[in-house]
C-alpha cells in the first residue's frame, strides 16, 4: 500500500501515529520502515521526526532492517518454555539455516523471539504474521514452513 | 460444583459475532436497565458488590467510579485494558473472542455510570484474532444502535474505537497505555495525578480491565448485594484463572473466590502427567511468587495474594512439575523483564541484566555464596527503587524462592564448588 493511502486513512492526529505505523508497516513485504517514510509521517502529523523515531525504536513490532515475507514468532516465556520437549528455537533455527533475529537468504523467513503470546494454553506456540499456530512438534514445524514455501513460490 | 459461571456463563452457547444471539440470552438488556437508573443508583450497587479490579492491582471499582463522577471537566473516556502482556495469562483474550458484546456492554455501562462520550479498547499487537472480532461486534453494536449518539433515545452518547498495541509489555500498565494511545513511547507517568483526574489527553479517564468491565452487566442484572454473597467477604465474586504449564487440561475457568489451587489443578486441570509430580507453582504470571506443591491448599483471595506483595494477580496459575530446573525458569522469567523493562529509570533497566546473568550462573552451576548474597540484595533494591510495577515487581519470582527454595540455591552453590574442585 501507498504511504499516502494509509496517511489519508487517519485523522491527521499524533493519537494515530502507532496505528499507521502497524499498519504501513504490515503492507510492506519487507515488514520494515525506512527513514525517509519515517520523516514524511512525521510532516504529516506535524511532528518532530525524532518523536517518530523514538517511538519505532520503542515498540519492539517496529523494525528499521528489512525482515521476510514471513516473520515467525516462537513464544519462550515459562508456560511455553515448560511445554517444549523438544526446543522449538532449536528446530526453527535448524529447518531455516539461521539465528534468531536474521533472515533466510531468500527473504522468505525472519525468526524472531516472542513475549507470551497469551496463549499458553496452546503451548508451545508460534505466531507468523497474524496466524498463530499451535501445540507444536517438529513435524508440524516441518508442514508450516513447507506450506508457506509453496504458496509463496507461487 | 467447583465452577460457578457468572461472566462466562453464555461462552459456548452463543455466536461470538451474532448481536442476535447475544440479545437472544439477555444481552444489552443490563445496559438498558442501567439507563433507567440514577447514576447514584448504579454507584451502590458496585460499591454493595464490593468489586475489586480483575487486571492485577485489585483496586475497588467504586471508588474510582465516584472519582470519576465528581470530575466536571468534559470530555471523559473510558479505557478498557486489553492488552494482557503477563505471561500466563490468556483469560481476556478468551473473553474478547467467545463473548465481545458483553464487554462492550459493560463498557456502555461505565461510561453511562461516568458520564463518558468516548471509549477505547486498547487490545495487545499480538490479539490479531480478537482484535479482529472485538471491530465486528462494535460495528455490529452501533448498527443496532448501542453505540453513537442519543442511543436508545436517551439522550446518553457513547462511541468506541480499538488501538493496536506493539509488541510492549509495559504498555499494560495504565500510564504507559495512556501514553501509547496518545502516540507515544510507552513510558509511564510519575502519580499522582491519577487517571481518573488526569488520562488520556490530560482528562478524567477510566481504566478498567477487560473481565472488571464484563463483570459490570452480571452486576447490574443481580444487584451488587446478591453478586456480593458469591465467593469470600472481602474477595467477592468469581475469577477465571487461566491454568497452563504442566498440567492435563489447560485452559480458563471461572471459580468463585475462596477456592483452593490445589482443587483448581487437580479437578478441574485434571492434575499433572502420569508419574510427575508437581514441583512448584508460579502464581499471577511472570510478576508473581514461584511456591512449593505444599501450599497449594491455599485459597484464590485478593488477600492472600497481597501477602506475596503480589499485586499483579490477574488469575494465572502456571503448574510446574518435577522435571523442571528451578534457575532455568527463574532466568527465562529475568529474560522476560530484561527485555520489556522500558529504561527509563536505572534499577529496572540495568537491575534485571545483572540478576539475569547472576541467575545463569546458577543455571551453569558456577555461582557463588557471593552470587546468592549480590541476587539477594539487588532484588530488595529493584523492588523498592523502581518507578512502576514492572521493575517493581520483576524480582517477586527471586525473591520468593529465594525464600521458600533457599536449600535449592545452597546446593546449587555446592555443585558449583565440587564442579571446580
Ligand atoms: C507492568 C504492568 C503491566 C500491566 N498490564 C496489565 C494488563 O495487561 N491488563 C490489565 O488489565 N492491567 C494491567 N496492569 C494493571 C493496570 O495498571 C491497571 O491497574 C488496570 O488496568 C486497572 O484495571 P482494573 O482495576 O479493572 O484491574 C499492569 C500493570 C503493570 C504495572
Ligand atoms: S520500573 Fe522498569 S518499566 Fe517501569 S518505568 Fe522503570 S524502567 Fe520503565
Ligand atoms: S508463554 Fe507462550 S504463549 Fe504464553
Amino acid at each position: 500500500m501507498e504511504l499516502t493511502a494509509v496517511l489519508q486513512a487517519y485523522p491527521k492526529e499524533q493519537t494515530y501515529l502507532l496505528e499507521i505505523l502497524l499498519k504501513y508497516q504490515a503492507s510492506k513485504p519487507t515488514h520494515h520502515l525506512e527513514e525517509d517514510e519515517l520523516t514524511a509521517i512525521a510532516d504529516h502529523l506535524g511532528l518532530p521526526a525524532s518523536h517518530v523515531f523514538s517511538v519505532v525504536s520503542f515498540y519492539s513490532f517496529f523494525s528499521m532492517t528489512p525482515r521476510g515475507r514471513y516473520i515467525l514468532q516462537f513464544c519462550r516465556d515459562v508456560p511455553c518454555h515448560i511445554s517444549d520437549t523438544f526446543s522449538v528455537r532449536e528446530t526453527l533455527e535448524t529447518l531455516l539455516g539461521i539465528k534468531t533475529g536474521e533472515t533466510t537468504e531468500d527473504g522468505v523467513f525472519t525468526l524472531e523471539y516472542s513475549s507470551c503470546l497469551g496463549a499458553c494454553d496452546l503451548a508451545p506456540v508460534l505466531r507468523v504474521n497474524d496466524t498463530l499456530y499451535h501445540h507444536l512438534t517438529v513435524d508440524k514445524i516441518k508442514a508450516i514452513l513447507a506450506e508457506i514455501r509453496s504458496g509463496s513460490d507461487a | 460444583m467447583l465452577e460457578h459461571k457468572l461472566i462466562t456463563k453464555h461462552i459456548g452457547n452463543i455466536d461470538p459475532l451474532s448481536i442476535d444471539d447475544y440479545v437472544g440470552v439477555g444481552g444489552y438488556a443490563m445496559f438498558k436497565k442501567a439507563l433507567g437508573m440514577t447514576r447514584l443508583d448504579i454507584h451502590d450497587a458496585f460499591e454493595a458488590s464490593k468489586l475489586r479490579g480483575r487486571g492485577g492491582a485489585g483496586f475497588p471499582v467504586a471508588i474510582k467510579l465516584m472519582a470519576m463522577a465528581k470530575e466536571t471537566r468534559k470530555p471523559k473516556y473510558v479505557i478498557c485494558n486489553a492488552d494482557e502482556g503477563e505471561p500466563g495469562n490468556f483469560k481476556d483474550r478468551y473473553l474478547m473472542e467467545n463473548n465481545p458484546h458483553q464487554i462492550i456492554e459493560g463498557m456502555l455501562i461505565a461510561a453511562y455510570a461516568t458520564g463518558s462520550s468516548h471509549g477505547y479498547l486498547y487490545i495487545r499487537g499480538e490479539y490479531a484474532q480478537s482484535m479482529a472480532t472485538m471491530q465486528q461486534a462494535i460495528e455490529a453494536a452501533r448498527q443496532a444502535g448501542y453505540l453513537g449518539s442519543n442511543i436508545l433515545n436517551s439522550r446518553f452518547d457513547f462511541d468506541l474505537e480499538i488501538r493496536s498495541g506493539a509488541g510492549s509489555y509495559v504498555c499494560g500498565e495504565e500510564f504507559a497505555l495512556l501514553e501509547s494511545i496518545e502516540g507515544k513511547a510507552g513510558r509511564t507517568r510519575v502519580k499522582p495525578p491519577f487517571p481518573t483526574a488526569k488520562g488520556l489527553f490530560n482528562q478524567p479517564t477510566l481504566i478498567n480491565n477487560v473481565e472488571t468491565l464484563a463483570t459490570f452487566p452480571v452486576i447490574i442484572a443481580m444487584g451488587g448485594e446478591a453478586y456480593a454473597k458469591i465467593g469470600t467477604p472481602t474477595s467477592t465474586g468469581t475469577k477465571l484463572i487461566s491454568l497452563s504449564g504442566n498440567v492435563r487440561k489447560k485452559g480458563v475457568y471461572e471459580v468463585p473466590f475462596g477456592v483452593s489451587m490445589r482443587k483448581i489443578i487437580e479437578e478441574l486441570g485434571g492434575g499433572v502427567g502420569a508419574g510427575r509430580k508437581i514441583q512448584m507453582i508460579q502464581l499471577g504470571g511472570a510478576c508473581g511468587p514461584i511456591i512449593p506443591e505444599y501450599m497449594l491448599d491455599m485459597v484464590i483471595d485478593f488477600e492472600r495474594f497481597e501477602e506475596f506483595e503480589s499485586k499483579t494477580g490477574a488469575g494465572a496459575i502456571i503448574v510446574i512439575d518435577d522435571r523442571h530446573d528451578m534457575f532455568a525458569i527463574l532466568e527465562q522469567v529475568s529474560e522476560f523483564f530484561t527485555h520489556e523493562s522500558c529504561g527509563k529509570c536505572t534499577p529496572c533497566r540495568e537491575g534485571n541484566v545483572h540478576m539475569r546473568n547472576v541467575l545463569r550462573r546458577f543455571v551453569n552451576k558456577t555461582a557463588t555464596e557471593q552470587d546468592l548474597l549480590m541476587l539477594e540484595n539487588q532484588a530488595r533494591v529493584i523492588h523498592q527503587t523502581s518507578l512502576c510495577g514492572l521493575g517493581q515487581t520483576a524480582p517477586t519470582a527471586i525473591i520468593s524462592t529465594l525464600h521458600y527454595f533457599r536449600f535449592d540455591y545452597l546446593n546449587r552453590i555446592e555443585d558449583s564448588m565440587q564442579e571446580v574442585a
